[in-house]
């Protein structure tokens, strides 16, 4: 059959990355798909399909990269992501009541994103900071010894940051 | 040949040429170095580690699929080290790996299990694997296959194959390290992938992880019994393997050997999943015969003995030409011999045609004018090397797909330069260098102005052109007034495009032409196939290697149909019947009087029927009430033949018109001989036991020509081949001992022949190859304000023919469950047509509802039906005007009107 080409999505901003792109070869793979998702927020699938039908790129190996790199998300994000530690030395520390905790307060599993969209919350093989351990990191600041008193403060602390801004 | 190089592995000498891998060598010359990601067919890639070997001079073991060979080399694949180091990989693999191979359906095949014992892994590597509840994965709920991620080893080779060979691009791993898993894009259910259903990725598994759902559960491997046959969907004549449980009688799988010819171990989706239809409750069992308007069972004795009273009769009164046959391009070589036997030395007519009429009677009539030969002039293989390959109104993809698979591969690896020109966007076109969009019936203007071009620039072999063709000058007047511009205004394909190709095909070394349908099936089918004669002797590519013109043969069988003289023109092997001499030579091998006047062709016969000329029509594995342009016409003139015989493997809609119906075996029951479309004798063997009392064929012709009197022995198929080898001597050579493992491509004059590859090398069959000064003319119906569409009708990759079998498998079933209509999207707007809906779609003849299919594969103003769909059938609207030399109707061009339901 036929394709269908209705779009939910806004194409424009991916059609103007490929055109951007010039030659495409299979090395422009990596680099469109880190622009769809500065354009995005993350890689939604009929974009991709659209990008693979511009350029020739195959739909299959766009999947193929964007899950195999921790850096691409398949799924829209939050405004926050909270990455926690399941290493060994967290886990020693309490690494698991620390996530249990976030897991409670936002009401999510891990990989998942809050309804609202805030947050989302992700578990990590190790953070590189075993001394701080247990360790959360928030867009990209860490919080060491934490507690799950302390989780409680800091994701209070960016819902007030947020409501006052808005 | 390349430079030849010297080896030496585990103490003995072999020599392989440049560019060979370690492995390559070891495997051929029977040195079994385990491998699990490696198959022939695709890039290595050194990912399993199991096939390392050690290399003199070498500190650490070499993966050998990845080693390339160099002269004085000293390989060892055997050593306590590298036992152990495979010993590891295995218990890794086994890591990951559910080894429960006493209920897995791969017993007995599967590459892991050998090793594992091979390697005699402990039971604790067998026991522990990390193997969880099994989640939904790309395949759940598919009828085709299915993927166990649980035994899956992570080789790789399913996603490389699907990329690599198929080129579908439908495979890919997701995520990482021990979550890495085989899926499609985005999770996509496979059906709704790019995925086309080849099952190559089965083929290529080395374990039980990727399987034939159906197959599941109806004997392990280990137990199932393959027997060697030809594919009966296609012209390409895959050579495929039944896989059959003995204690069922049941074909379980279909499987197809790496390195076979022709088609290496790779089919589709027909030859993969379509053998449903062999154990089908539906088969007919038991004759039947009309008893008050109803179709009731009979014994055989009865049959023949009202089919021999009836044609002995109408004969008697109104002579033999009032009695006419259709063979079949499905049935084998000895099955279509027997039958024109009959019904020229038995009933005493020329009156026997089959449906090669509807396809390429026009490429018979045009090639052996032009060269002598009415067929393909090249060997499927040779694609893949040519420079520039030029598709006109072949859907390869669909209809010949694993042709289609050489001519990728030819772009793809071989940088070959592909000109497609077909007025849908077919799939091919993503490969393509140019695609030229003409409007349905106008290939002769386009290809006359692409001659015209080449004239103008001097591009043409003089050479070839003095020394082996006659006739030029008078066609270069004829293509003179066709310009480039003229064209463009004919067909709409832009002047500038079409100088392009012309230029592309005229300046590659070797230009290949493929065709079909697309260009046979008009009025103009004898004009359209003399303008690509011509184009191809104007830049000398005729005669060569990867050049030539190349007809592809829609039927498994109708190359050999039409070679065996199912046709009313000719005997066996294109003898005029009307050459004295010949006639003489007939009447004398087969002992009898023979009519020396050309018969009727297959919509004559109808025509005929319909004055009362013809009063019986004998049918043989054909179903022209679906397949025939104008049903209505057809099936009216089924239902007023005085007396219908039928002989088929299901009551098929022609079937039921019958006064006498006749079960037969189908081609997994029979031995014979099936030629393909490269000009291939390739063996059919019977794999399962016929269902109740079916025959085979030519039994049956056998049985009701013994009744009428003219009787006619064989004691099996390989005599009637025989017999076949002393009367016509394309097949001169050609017995089934010589055919055995590998069929022989015709002409093959004798024992000592060894088949020819590809024809006219140094001269043509009919001495000069003749060009055909071609005028266009346009088709014989044109759209107007009524009828404002352009209709063109054509096959669809999932299914066959008129479906009768196809049809009956439910893995393609549930791909393409029913018919449709393509239509642009544009156009769909116009007349508030949605993707999906409902529309009625008449000509002049009929009018049928089918579904729409909205896009852009059709261009504004036409639309396309696959003809297979009993429930929308396509030839209710076709046309049946024709072609004046062939007789060929016009499918491809009618005028239609739509209108939403
Ligand atoms: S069946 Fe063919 S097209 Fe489909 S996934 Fe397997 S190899 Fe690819
Ligand atoms: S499914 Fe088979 S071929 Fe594909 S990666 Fe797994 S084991 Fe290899
Ligand atoms: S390509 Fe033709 S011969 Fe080969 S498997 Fe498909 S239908 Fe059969
Ligand atoms: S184990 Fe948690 S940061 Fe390393
Ligand atoms: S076969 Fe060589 S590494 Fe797998």
């Amino acid at each position: 059959m036929q394709s269908k080409t209705e779009a939910s999505l806004d194409k424009t901003p991916a059609l103007k990355i490929c055109e951007s792109m010039g030659q495409i070869t299979s090395d422009s793979l990596i680099p469109i798909l880190q622009q769809i998702q500065d354009a995005y927020g993350y890689l939604p699938a009929e974009i991709l399909s659209e990008v693979s039908k511009q350029t020739g790129l195959n739909a299959n190996q766009m999947y193929g990269v964007a899950t195999f790199y921790e850096q691409f998300h398949l799924e829209p994000r939050g405004r926050h992501t909270i990455r926690c530690c399941r290493g060994t030395a967290c886990h020693v520390k309490g690494g698991r009541q620390i996530i249990n905790a976030i897991k409670r307060k936002l009401n999510i599993e891990e990989g998942e994103t809050t309804e609202d969209m805030q947050f989302t919350f992700e578990t990590v093989a190790c953070l590189g900071a075993c001394a701080l351990a247990p360790v959360m990191v928030v867009d990209g600041v860490y919080y060491g010894k934490m507690t799950h008193r302390r989780v409680g403060f800091v994701l209070d602390s960016l819902e007030t940051v947020e409501k006052e801004t808005t | 040949m390349s430079e030849e190089i010297k080896v030496t592995i585990d103490g003995k000498e072999f020599t392989g040429s440049a560019g060979q891998s370690v492995l390559d060598v070891a495997l051929k010359n029977g040195i079994e170095i385990p491998n699990l990601c490696h198959d022939p067919r695709l890039r290595p890639t050194g990912s399993c580690r199991l096939c390392l070997v050690e290399v003199e001079g070498q500190q650490q073991p070499v993966t050998s699929c990845t080693l390339e060979i160099q002269a004085g080399m000293v390989v060892r694949t055997e050593t306590d080290q590298i036992s152990a180091i495979r010993q590891t990989v295995l218990e890794l693999l086994f890591y990951e790996h559910r080894g429960s191979c006493t209920t897995c359906d791969e017993n007995g095949k599967c590459r892991l299990q050998s090793y594992a014992y091979e390697y005699q892994l402990g039971d604790e590597s067998l026991s522990q694997s990390l193997y969880t509840e099994p989640a939904p994965n790309y395949t759940t709920g598919n009828l085709a296959l299915e993927y166990d991620p649980g035994k899956c080893i992570r080789c790789g080779r399913c996603v490389r194959i699907c990329d690599e060979v198929q080129m579908a691009h439908a495979l890919t791993f997701k995520n990482r390290a021990a979550e890495t898993e085989v899926t499609t894009a985005f999770d996509l259910p496979l059906n709704e992938s790019t995925c086309v259903l080849c099952g190559q990725c089965i083929s290529t598994c080395p374990t039980g992880a990727l399987y034939d759902r159906s197959a599941q559960g109806q004997g392990q491997a280990k137990d199932l019994v393959k027997t060697r046959t030809t594919c009966v969907y296609c012209g390409v004549g895959c050579q495929i393997d039944l896989n059959v449980n003995p204690k069922k009688n049941r074909i379980v799988r279909v499987t197809s050997e790496v390195g076979c010819i022709p088609n290496d171990g790779n089919l589709c989706v027909k030859g993969r999943f379509g053998m449903d239809f062999v154990g089908h409750p539906e088969r007919l069992t038991t004759p039947l015969i009309r008893r008050n308007g109803k179709l009731e069972q009979a014994t055989w004795d009865e049959a023949i003995g009202l089919i021999a009273e009836k044609l002995t009769k109408i004969r008697s009164e109104s002579g033999p030409d009032s009695i006419a046959g259709l063979s079949s391009a499905k049935c084998t070589n000895e099955d279509n011999y027997v039958f024109q036997k009959f019904i020229r030395a038995g009933i005493g007519t020329n009156n026997v045609d089959h449906c090669a009429r509807l396809c390429h009677a026009s490429t018979v009539a045009g090639l052996a004018r032009a060269f002598g030969s009415g067929a393909m002039t090249n060997s499927i293989d040779e694609f893949k090397n040519a420079k520039c390959i030029f598709v006109i109104g072949s859907n390869t993809p669909e209809a010949h797909p694993v042709i289609a698979l050489g001519i990728r591969e030819a772009v793809v690896k071989n940088d070959a330069e592909l000109i497609v020109a077909d007025p849908r966007e077919i799939e091919l076109v993503r490969y393509a260098k140019l695609h030229l969009q003409q409007q349905p019936g106008t290939d002769v203007a386009l290809i006359n102005a692409m001659m015209n071009v080449i004239i103008e620039e001097d591009l043409h072999d003089k050479d070839f052109i003095e020394k082996r063709t006659e006739n030029f000058a008078e066609t270069v007047e004829a293509v003179k007034e066709m310009t480039p511009e003229k064209a463009e205004k004919i067909t709409t394909v832009p002047a500038n495009a079409i100088r392009e190709a012309a230029r592309t095909y005229a300046k590659a070394d070797s230009a290949s032409i493929i065709f079909s349908m697309g260009i046979t099936q008009h009025t103009t089918g004898t004009d359209n196939v003399l303008s690509l004669a011509n184009l191809a002797m104007l830049t000398g590519n005729v005669g060569k290697e990867s050049a030539g013109v190349n007809p592809l043969r829609g039927q498994n069988n109708v190359q050999g149909a039409c070679d065996l003289g199912a046709l009313p023109n000719v005997y066996p092997g294109y003898q005029s019947v009307e050459d004295a001499e010949i006639h003489a030579k007939f009447e004398k091998a087969w002992d009898a009087k023979l009519s020396a006047k050309t018969g009727l062709t297959v919509v004559e016969i109808f025509h005929a029927i319909e004055d009362g000329s013809v009063r019986a029509l004998y049918v043989m594995g054909e179903n022209p009430a679906l397949s025939d342009p104008n049903l209505n016409r057809t099936r009216k003139a089924l239902e007023k033949v005085e007396f219908l015989i039928a002989q088929d493997v299901f009551l098929s809609e022609s079937a039921q018109y019958a006064d006498v119906v006749l079960p037969a075996f189908s081609f997994a029951e029979k031995e014979g001989t099936f030629t393909n479309t490269e000009r291939r004798i390739q063996r059919v063997r019977k794999a399962v036991n016929p269902p109740g009392e079916a025959r085979d064929d030519w039994r049956i012709v056998c049985d009701i020509a013994a009744a009428v009197g003219t009787p006619m022995q064989y004691e099996n198929a390989s005599q009637i081949m025989d017999e076949i080898a002393s009367v016509s001597p394309l097949y001169g050579g050609i017995a089934f001992d010589r055919i055995e493992s590998v069929g022989l491509q015709w002409p093959c004059l004798d024992k000592d022949h060894p088949g020819t590859k590809y024809l006219h090398k140094g001269e043509f069959k009919r001495g000069k190859g003749k060009f055909h000064p071609v005028r266009f003319r346009e088709p014989a119906e044109s759209p107007d304000k009524n009828f404002p569409f352009i209709l063109s009708t054509g096959r669809q990759l999932y299914q066959y023919h008129t479906g009768t079998l196809s049809r009956k498998s439910p893995a393609i079933h549930q791909k393409s469950p029913t018919g449709y209509v393509e239509i642009h999207f544009k156009d769909a707007k116009e007349y508030g047509i949605e993707d999906g809906d409902s529309i009625e779609v008449s000509t002049t003849r009929g009018k049928v509802t089918t579904k729409a299919s909205v896009g852009t594969l059709v261009a504004r103003g036409w639309l396309f039906m696959p003809f297979h769909f009993a429930e929308g059938p396509a030839n209710m609207l076709t046309n049946d005007a024709l072609d004046p030399i062939a007789k060929i109707p016009e499918f491809k061009v009618c005028a239609a009107k739509i209108r939403q339901l």
